[in-house]
């Protein structure tokens, strides 16, 4: 555990040592700033229009309407940022030879793609912490529920791991950080767009697009509901992750 | 300390290394000389646990590196090609990651690290970030990393590549320190830095073992014959070789030199024989003047030369092979 520790720590200290925790926080702060007014926006409008009997919603619900689409847009900033969080994790070990110092220390491959693991967490965490403050508002100003928050929360943290850790792997197979993140995106797209054809398919096949979609599994914990069915996927997509991880690690020392 | 047996690593079809064993006792100094692309490195990082062997096995400090990786890596300091630095940390934070990852006890982190900064001579660059570092100290608080559990056995992979001539002499009088307490591998293709330092030398080239044994072995070992140096002021008539040969033990003299009435000459005479007195004896007696006598040793680039050259000429069949293995292990160590 210690080990881990050492490794999330030396990581953390690696991101904010360059720009691109600033970059990263940055960005997706805007970002998420921009969606924000939009929704609220949105929101004002369709409250009012539901207020003045114009023929709106019979009722509006700041979770539903405000919050949880807010949750759902964070996977488009995910979608740019979170390549630019794993690209270099293990690319640029290889590169500069750091790598060598790592699997020659008395660390297990595991302690090693963990402690990277959740040295990206705790950067995408701090990213989440960030999204608090207009939450903070909306808890001023309005009257939303907690619960679905906090599910919303847990579902957003789950998402960014299973990115998160892609990403690890993918980097954890290319010296180049450059098309360890090009990568990174090109397959986050694809999870996320991967059930956009499934209208189109049999039953069967729609099933299957849509389980796998990582956005998807999303939709349920933004209204509230942590069902066992997404944190397996959430989970399972992780665990897998990072043991492919370990492997592709392990087959690199076999190679040379 | 460190037992190799049979140690063979092959990447695809090239072999890098091939069927190498030796072994290094406790507190002592090895020397691993090679040309470029010879194997060192791969040797050096098989033995550190950073890639396992195709054969064979490797023991170091009594733990198969192998079999138990963890409790053979706390007990090994390696120093690879290019000192494996962060360059966004300072040079203290990274030694005190490094300490932490190879298990010094936290209580003991700080005092550790300013100790080895003080030894390696990296202390007045504690604050400074590692990626703004010169070479000379990049290799420095590389070796400084390498040093920081304490460990028994050290590994160093060029450990004076970069240095100016009065880091060098620094760094190899921290080596011969060091050996004594800790067994020590270095690989160099520096020849005077393992006459220098090390106790005995394995010389590897293509991948085999061409030689294992002491510097000074090896000097007299590769001569089957003593062969002096002498030089004669002698009139231009005088015949010199044919009184040199008459020295008994004497087989074979040739003319070396000559610069008006000097004449050098090398003499040949059966191993283990000292004919030096008589050579002495017989220069003065004819009357001629003995400016030197010496005997000439093969200089360990000599014999550096001959093994590693000797091999390339053996056998044109393995030589396509062994070329390629070279390629590849030079491409590896980049």
């Amino acid at each position: 555990m210690t080990n881990i520790l050492a490794i999330a720590d030396k990581e953390i200290k690696g991101y904010f040592a360059s720009p691109i925790a600033y970059i990263v926080i940055g960005f997706s702060a805007i970002l998420y700033g921009w969606f924000f007014i939009n929704l609220l926006y949105y929101f004002d409008r369709i409250s009012m229009q539901a207020g003045g009997g114009f023929g709106g919603p019979q009722s509006v619900n700041v979770n539903e309407q405000l919050i949880s689409p807010l949750f759902l847009n964070v996977s488009v900033i995910l979608l740019f940022t979170l390549p630019l969080v794993t690209m270099r994790t293990y690319s640029e070990e290889k590169r500069s030879g750091t790598i060598e110092l790592l699997l020659t220390s008395p660390l297990t491959d595991l302690q090693i793609v963990i402690g990277k693991f959740l040295g990206g967490l705790t950067l995408y965490a701090a990213m989440l912490a960030v999204t608090l403050v207009h939450m903070g508002f909306l808890f001023a100003f309005g009257n939303p529920e907690w619960r679905p928050v906090l599910s919303g929360y847990l579902g957003l943290l789950l998402m960014g791991g299973c990115f998160l850790s892609l990403g690890l792997f993918i980097s954890s197979l290319t010296r180049n950080q450059i098309v360890a993140g090009m990568v990174t995106f090109a397959v986050f797209l694809l999870f996320w767009v991967i059930n956009w054809i499934s209208t189109f398919m049999g039953p069967t096949t729609q099933n299957v697009l849509n389980y796998l979609s990582i956005t998807e599994h999303l939709n349920d914990f933004t209204r509230g509901v942590v069902d066992t069915k997404h944190l397996v996927y959430y989970l399972s997509f992780i665990a897998f992750s990072l043991f492919l991880t370990v492997r592709a690690v392990d087959s690199e020392r076999w190679r040379g | 300390m460190i037992e190799v047996q049979h140690l063979t690593k092959r990447y695809g079809p090239t072999t890098a290394v091939d069927d190498i064993s030796f072994r290094v006792e406790k507190g002592e100094i090895l020397g691993f000389l090679g040309p470029n692309g010879a194997g060192k490195t791969t040797t050096m990082r098989v033995l550190t646990g950073y890639m396992p062997p195709t054969e064979g096995r490797a023991v170091v400090a009594g733990y198969d590196i192998f079999d138990q990786p963890i409790e053979a890596k706390r007990r090994i300091g390696y120093l690879p090609e290019t000192p494996p630095l962060y360059p966004e940390m300072t040079v203290s934070d990274y030694l005190l990651f490094v300490s932490r990852i190879k298990g010094v006890p936290r209580a003991e982190r700080k005092a550790r690290v300013g100790e080895v900064m003080e030894r390696t001579r990296v202390a007045d660059m504690a604050n400074r970030h590692c990626g703004k570092l010169s070479k000379g100290y990049r290799q420095r608080v590389g070796l400084a990393q390498a040093l920081l559990h304490n460990p028994e056995v050290l590994i160093l992979d060029e450990p004076t590549a970069g240095l100016d001539p009065k880091q060098i002499i620094e760094t190899r009088q921290l080596i011969k320190q060091l050996g004594g307490d800790h067994t020590v591998i270095l690989s160099t293709h520096i020849l005077p830095e393992v006459s220098q330092t090390c106790g005995r030398v394995v010389i590897i080239n293509k991948g085999r073992v061409v030689a294992v044994d002491t510097p000074e072995n090896l000097t007299s070992r590769l001569r089957g014959s003593e062969t002096m140096f002498v030089q004669v002021d002698a009139p231009a008539a005088s015949d010199v070789r044919t009184a040199l040969l008459g020295v008994p033990g004497v087989t074979e003299v040739s003319l070396a030199e000559t610069r008006g009435n000097l004449a050098s000459y090398e003499v040949n005479s059966g191993s283990g024989r000292d004919v030096r007195r008589e050579l002495a004896s017989a220069v003065v007696s004819s009357g001629w003047g003995l400016l030197e006598l010496r005997p000439l040793r093969m200089s360990l680039e000599e014999i550096f030369l001959h093994l590693t050259t000797e091999d390339t000429t053996a056998g044109t069949g393995a030589d396509t092979t062994a070329d390629t293995t070279v390629d590849t292990t030079e491409e590896v160590a980049q």
